[in-house]
């Protein structure tokens, strides 16, 4: 079975940037080729000249190709998610892997990092071959067995490994064992590890592992009881305010650490002014630091929460304007490396409730594409860059290959780049609804996902 | 003329024209407390739910004595016999309650902005009793309506508050009220008790307390709450007593009329002397007989006003 996908600019940022037609056989990218060539006998295939790679297996009678016109569109390589939260096991009720997996490819995304803060926590082999076997499964459950062009609809799953048992910031995890069993990274993602030795010592032990470690940085002495950022929306609505420095204070220790250690740490969700100088300041010094924001951060800020609104309190939380366009200024100058989502699922019992007593966090993976898009709108990213921070730049921290190149695993995202459309949280395959972004209108959608050579989503 | 709102949820949703008619109204419904016979039909067969997640005495007993003085039947539900305990939802809660065909809901509950969420799932009326830090409205209004009774006016004054202004729902709706209406507000605490960009909600701030108070129309102190100690916002009561504590020596700054008032409960002796709160310029037990009044006012208004009387 062969897709051929037809008539689109191809852009793989730092490798082809053109008009491209793309074989793919097995799960594989099997060929990309000028448009508009016949496919030759095999036998006259070596003669050709405007060909970049010859395809492999081409005879028209060996079997029979799908044709997918996605003339308009632009290709790219899949995008990767390195900062999302699954749910399952523990919390099924607001997202499981499937539906998490789902959510994914339809926001375009070949692959996701599952933070480990599930309960139980993801902080053993155990749990990390349980999520690696689920997503396996739900990958080999296809969708329809008619079309052998469909996949089950899920995208690729990386589970991210606890820094410390049951994320307590006490005792270090099994790294090796896990990095065995699927784990990309390390986190304790959703608490902070508190004692600076405790993660002194992660970042080496995690340096002889290849395995880089994700900061949730936040004092939580500083941030106790605050429910959104601390400034003057707080201080009118009468909530207990986080401070930026809750937030950098902590990015500043662990520049500092992987600095110590030479180990490399990756900043979780930057939100405010003072991180984005604390990592460019840690890059100029040559310290092993990457980071990445949320499109919440460079897309909104504490005025969102309005009056009390629950889908606008997430951790950190929304800062102020002048935070929000110095994200923006990071990831121009690339002291941001990624954009990720932080996709944080949760039902309405933990967000219909008084403001102080609701749950942090939002789901971001059907928007995130989106909302990201309106940076190149404004002018601030190039396509390319944009793609590099979704997709190139995840891939290479966690050390996949997601190169649009013959032989590679056929990941690929397909996008409407002129296509208008507006954020319906009823149309999220997602679990869960709490989104600050219900009817924000936004230029640029997923028009289809290929995960491992089979169509994982596609626009009605 | 007509009072435009359903519920009373804080100071920032009111006009001045509101607010000038809740205390004209307010101003006339005190007299009803000095007949021998203090009830009037008003709001007779209206039933009116004091709904308190948190502890509260003064401010309970005077909606009770307003509602009942207007004829109005109270149920009280209280933080310790609700099914809140049992793990109830505060939305099932109010939904309860509204299933019950109450006309009021009175609420007082420690999350900010909690009485807005209620007010939008009912479609009693919801009158707020204090929501967190966020707003006391009928303090506020009790607190406007005794300045204007005393100095016929409250534009122009200088109005000084002083304590905790980051964890006072009083000094927020007292701050955003009295500017609203005209007076200049100047606040000062020790910078723990201030909160960020204070001044965007319409008030000045001082650097210490005897400039706070120079020349003050209205010296309002705010009640230091012991319990918040935990989260280090001053060393000692003595040291904040010495430093921010309001005595006889130093209201001699202020203006030879000034007005001395306080929210309560009072710590004597931390925040305000013996002299000073026993002493002629205070009013902060007028402020309590005012409580009353202001809540007739404010239960006749969201009730419906002049549609209603009888």
């Amino acid at each position: 079975m062969r897709i051929r996908l037809k008539g689109a600019r191809v852009l793989d940022p730092g490798n082809i940037d053109g008009f491209k037609d793309i074989i793919i056989s097995d799960g594989v990218i099997d060929a990309l080729m000028d448009p508009c060539i016949e496919l030759p006998p095999v036998s006259q295939s070596s003669s050709e000249s405007n060909r970049e790679v010859q395809p492999s297996v081409y005879t028209p009678e060996n079997d029979s190709i799908t044709d997918i016109d996605i003339t308009g569109m632009v290709v790219v390589p899949g995008l990767i998610d390195m900062h999302v939260h699954l749910r399952e096991p523990g919390h099924e009720y607001k997202e499981t892997i499937k539906t998490g997996l789902k959510a994914a490819a339809k926001g375009g995304f070949t692959a996701v990092c599952a933070m480990p803060n599930t309960s139980p926590v993801n902080d053993n082999n155990s749990i990390t071959a349980f999520m690696v076997s689920r997503a396996k499964e739900l990958v080999n459950s296809s969708l329809s067995s008619n079309d052998s062009t469909r996949g089950s609809g899920v995208c690729r799953l990386y589970p991210v490994g606890a820094i410390t048992k049951e994320l307590k910031g006490e005792s270090l995890c099994e790294y090796g064992d896990m990095k065995r069993a699927g784990i990309v990274a390390i986190s304790d993602d959703g608490r902070p590890v508190e004692n600076a030795r405790v993660m002194r010592r992660a970042m080496e032990y995690a340096k002889g592992l290849e395995l880089p470690v994700i900061s949730h940085s936040e004092d939580i002495n500083l941030a106790r009881d605050g429910a959104m950022n601390e400034g003057i929306t707080a201080t009118r609505l009468g909530l207990k305010g986080i401070p930026n420095a809750a937030e950098s204070t902590v990015i500043m220790r662990d520049i500092a650490l992987a600095e110590l250690t030479g180990a490399s740490v990756h900043i979780a969700h930057v939100s405010c002014e003072e991180s984005v100088d604390a990592i460019r300041n840690g890059k100029k010094r040559g310290v092993k630091v990457t980071a990445e924001t949320a499109p919440h951060y460079f897309t909104l800020t504490d005025e969102a929460v309005a009056r009390y609104d629950t889908n606008a309190k997430m951790n950190p939380p929304l800062r102020t304007e002048r935070d929000r366009q110095a994200v923006i200024d990071g990831l121009v100058d690339g002291t941001i490396d990624i954009i990720a989502t932080d996709h944080a699922p949760h039902s309405p019992l933990e967000k219909d409730v008084e403001f102080d007593r609701a749950a942090f966090g939002i789901v971001g993976l059907e928007t995130s594409l989106g909302l990201s898009m309106q940076l190149v709108q404004d002018g601030r990213l190039s396509f390319g860059d944009l793609i590099n921070k979704m997709s190139k730049k995840p891939a290479l921290i966690l050390g996949i290959n997601n190169d649009l190149k013959v032989g590679n695993p056929a990941d690929i995202t397909v996008i409407d780049t002129n296509s208008f459309w507006s954020v319906n949280p009823k149309t999220f395959l997602s679990k869960s609804r709490n989104t600050p972004f219900t009817g924000f209108s936004l230029k640029g959608e997923v028009y289809m996902t290929i995960v491992g050579g089979k169509i994982a989503y596609q626009r009605d | 003329m007509r009072f435009e709102h359903k519920d009373l949820l804080d100071i920032d949703s009111l006009s001045v024209r509101d607010i000038s008619m809740i205390l004209d109204t307010a101003e006339g419904m005190k007299e009803i407390s000095n007949r021998p016979v203090k009830k009037v039909p008003t709001l007779r067969g209206k039933t009116i739910v004091l709904f308190f997640q948190e502890p509260s005495t003064r401010t309970k007993l005077s909606f009770d004595i307003a509602a009942k003085r207007l004829s109005a039947d109270t149920i009280s539900i209280s933080s310790g016999s609700s099914s809140i305990v049992k793990g109830e939802t505060l939305i099932d809660t109010a939904k309860n309650l509204e299933s019950m065909n109450p006309d009021i809901i009175v609420i007082r509950h420690p999350s900010s902005g909690a009485a807005e969420l209620i007010s939008r799932r009912v479609k009693a009326s919801v009158v707020n009793a204090g929501d967190g830090l966020h707003a006391h409205p009928t303090q506020a209004l009790l607190d406007m309506m005794s300045v204007r009774e005393k100095k016929g006016r409250i534009e122009g004054l200088n109005i000084s508050i002083i304590g905790d202004i980051a964890h006072s729902r009083v000094a927020r709706s007292n701050i955003e009220g009295f500017t609203k209406m005209g007076a200049i507000v100047t606040v000062a605490a020790p910078p723990t008790m201030i909160p960020k960009g204070v001044e965007t909600l319409g008030c000045r701030l001082a650097p210490d307390i005897d400039s706070c108070i120079e020349n003050a129309d209205v010296v309002m102190m705010l009640r230091i709450q012991k319990e918040r100690q935990e989260t280090i916002l001053f060393p000692t009561e003595r040291e904040y007593s010495m430093l921010f504590g309001l005595n006889s020596d130093r209201l001699k700054g202020a203006k030879r009329d000034v007005l001395v008032m306080h929210p309560g409960p009072m710590n004597r002796g931390v925040e305000i002397s013996n002299d000073v709160a026993d002493g002629e310029h205070s009013v902060i037990l007028e402020q309590v007989t005012n409580g009353v009044a202001l809540r007739m006012a404010v239960f006749y208004l969201v009730a419906g006003g002049m549609k209603n009387a009888d």
